[in-house]
């Protein structure tokens, strides 16, 4: 139905193919690796509390957020020790999974 | 004189519980595009072959003011009729009472006419249209879906069973279409989803409507849950008729016969395959250069459209055709197109219609997402399904067949009773490109030209393996054929299959990749 119906080039084993894409392949999820520096909601919801300051230094296992979703809340900890560089999140924020909340200088 | 008072009596009960939830809510079902479950029963059928049974089962609610309600069949429609002459079960949920909801006795009536359907070993066809489990009646309407649901399993691979979604089908109550053989929907009136956009928003916060979460559209492009989209219900109907031409009525049975036809003219067989082999094509010309009358009826068209599947029919008698696309995404095997080939395979296989299979592919697609999404048990699928299916097996090789997509492809090696290859096939390891960069890496890397070297080697690899010969001379290829005689071979070989007889050990039951 959406398919583009436009020929591209697609690599496969070093050779390139002339062919459509799906939609589906087009919105297909690009990987990227973890940036440890950053904190991501790991689900969709609801920031319930922050307990942590920009400038601030955690240890690594300190909680920095309350992040609720599906009627639970999770305590998010630092998965490092270090000083907070930028918060993202503000209570009763709405985020993304994989929304950035926090980053490490 | 009693008489005629007893029978004047039954038709005005009978006429009561025709009109369904009344005037007013049959008005809103026409209103929103759609039929009421007995009209939708009478397009499906033959004319005036349709019998209805259990019109008048009362609900059981005795909860929250039920047992003051009436709901005339108890919003479901039952019964047998024929489809080209020959029986079928049928039931239609009933919007306009309560909603289709389904309550035990809706579920009673819906597994009274499964259990009737597997007995006689006719199709069944399931219309669904239902806000749902019937809150008031509580665990008793689970206890009906978790009836249906085990009938529909049982019936699996026994008799056809076609779902219908011509409304909600939401929670829950989606289970049965997705037991089921093919699900049919219809544009802007089929919603299907396990939790609906309310739920998705305060739990998660994302806001979707009901038709980006499980419309027609999502559920036959991307989810893959639906077979066959339609425009209008109307529509929706003549394409399961063209269906029903093609299998069989139950698992003990052939697909009905019909006069042979040759293809039709416009589709030359030779000229569909461009000279360059990067270059693609559509592989549906090929299938309907070779099956009667170009008749080529195909299946989830729409969802991982680099396979092909469908039905078809050679000599008067179907097939069931998967091919590789090369016009999508160049014809990779990947997680949906394995998915969705696994489960054809295995019906035809339950049905006794003989696979033909036509290869052309560059190999599995990469990629971290298919990776991470199991393409390895996903892709595990395809060759358990092939493996498995005792059914004749024709496998044609056009262009290329490269490493686990060769294999994949009804190869020899998994049991293909035939394999035909073009004089253009190239079945190796990988393609010149890839093998030569592997085999000669250290070659081109020391060369003082690269280029050259490997443009050299490439031509050398090409020369070599790019070609049918190679697995000709193993005996992995039957025969190379004349791409004009491809018909031919494949009638004849389905021929001399019809006594085709293959033990296999005794077991309960094999464990698919699911």
């Amino acid at each position: 139905m959406e398919n583009q119906k436009k020929l591209v080039k697609f690599s496969i084993d070093y050779t390139d193919y002339e062919t459509r894409l799906t939609a589906k392949f087009n919105k297909r999820k690009h990987y990227s690796a973890n940036d440890p520096k950053k904190v991501n909601a790991f689900i969709p919801g609801i920031i319930a509390q922050i307990f942590v300051k920009e400038g601030q230094t955690v240890k690594k296992g300190e909680v920095l957020f309350i992040l609720e979703a599906m009627k639970m809340k999770n305590n998010v900890q630092s998965p490092v020790s270090g000083k907070i560089k930028s918060i993202y999140a503000y209570e009763t924020k709405m985020v993304n999974k994989n929304e950035t909340l926090l980053e490490f200088e | 004189m009693w008489l005629t008072e007893k029978i004047a009596e039954f038709f005005h009960m009978k006429e009561k519980v025709s009109i369904g939830g009344g005037t007013k809510a049959v008005e809103k079902q026409i209103a929103m595009g759609k039929m009421t479950a007995r009209d939708r029963i009478k397009a499906i059928l033959d004319p005036d072959s349709f019998h209805e049974y259990d019109m008048f089962v009362q609900h059981s609610g005795k909860d929250f003011g039920m047992d003051k309600k009436e709901l005339p069949a108890d919003g479901v429609i039952t019964g047998t009729g024929k489809m080209y002459g020959q029986p079928v079960g049928i039931f239609a949920q009933d919007f306009t009472v309560a909603g289709g909801s389904l309550g035990l006795m809706h579920a009673r009536k819906i597994t009274k006419i499964m259990d009737h359907s597997i007995k006689l070993g006719i199709p069944l066809i399931g219309i669904n249209d239902s806000g749902g489990a019937r809150i008031q009646e509580g665990v008793n309407s689970l206890a009906g879906y978790g009836e249906i649901f085990s009938r529909n399993t049982l019936a699996s691979g026994v008799i056809p069973q076609i779902s219908v979604v011509l409304g909600p089908c939401a929670g829950g109550a989606v289970y049965s279409p997705a037991l089921t053989d093919f699900v049919f929907v219809v544009d802007k009136i089929s919603k299907m989803f396990i939790t609906g956009p309310e739920v998705i928003k305060t739990v998660l916060g994302e806001e979707i409507s009901m038709e980006d979460l499980g419309g027609a559209k999502v559920q036959t492009e991307i989810s893959g849950n639906a077979h066959f989209f339609a425009n209008s219900e109307v529509e929706c109907f003549e394409q399961i008729k063209k269906l029903m031409t093609f299998i069989p009525w139950n698992n003990s049975r052939k697909a009905k016969a019909f006069p042979p036809k040759p293809p039709k003219p416009q589709y030359n067989i030779t000229s569909i395959i461009p000279q360059e082999p990067t270059k693609p094509y559509d592989v549906r010309d090929i299938i309907k250069s070779v099956c009667d009358d170009s008749d080529f009826f195909e299946v989830q068209e729409f969802f991982a459209a680099n396979i092909v599947i469908g039905f078809a029919r050679l000599n008067g008698e179907t097939i069931g055709v998967i091919g590789n696309q090369p016009l999508v995404l160049a014809g990779v095997l990947d997680v949906d197109s394995s998915d969705k080939a696994a489960r054809f395979i295995r019906f035809c296989d339950s049905f006794n219609i003989p696979l033909v299979t036509f290869v052309d592919l560059p190999g599995y697609l990469p990629g971290v997402d298919q990776e991470h999404s199991g393409v390895i048990r996903h892709g595990a699928k395809i060759l358990y399904a092939y493996s498995e299916a005792t059914v004749p097996k024709i496998t044609i090789i056009l262009r290329k067949a490269y490493g686990g997509g060769y294999i994949a492809m009804c190869s020899r090696h998994l049991g293909a009773d035939f394999v035909f290859a073009w004089p253009i096939a190239e079945i190796a390891v990988m393609g010149p490109q890839g093998a030569a960069n592997i085999i000669f890496r250290n070659e081109i890397a020391n060369s003082s030209d690269p280029e050259e070297t490997r443009k050299q080697k490439v031509e050398e690899y090409t020369e070599k393996f790019a070609n049918p010969y190679v697995a000709a001379a193993n005996g992995h290829v039957d025969a190379v054929i004349n791409p004009s005689e491809t018909r031919d071979y494949i009638i004849h070989s389905i021929e001399v299959s019809k006594e085709k007889n293959e033990i296999r050990p005794a077991k309960k039951h094999g464990i698919p990749p699911f």
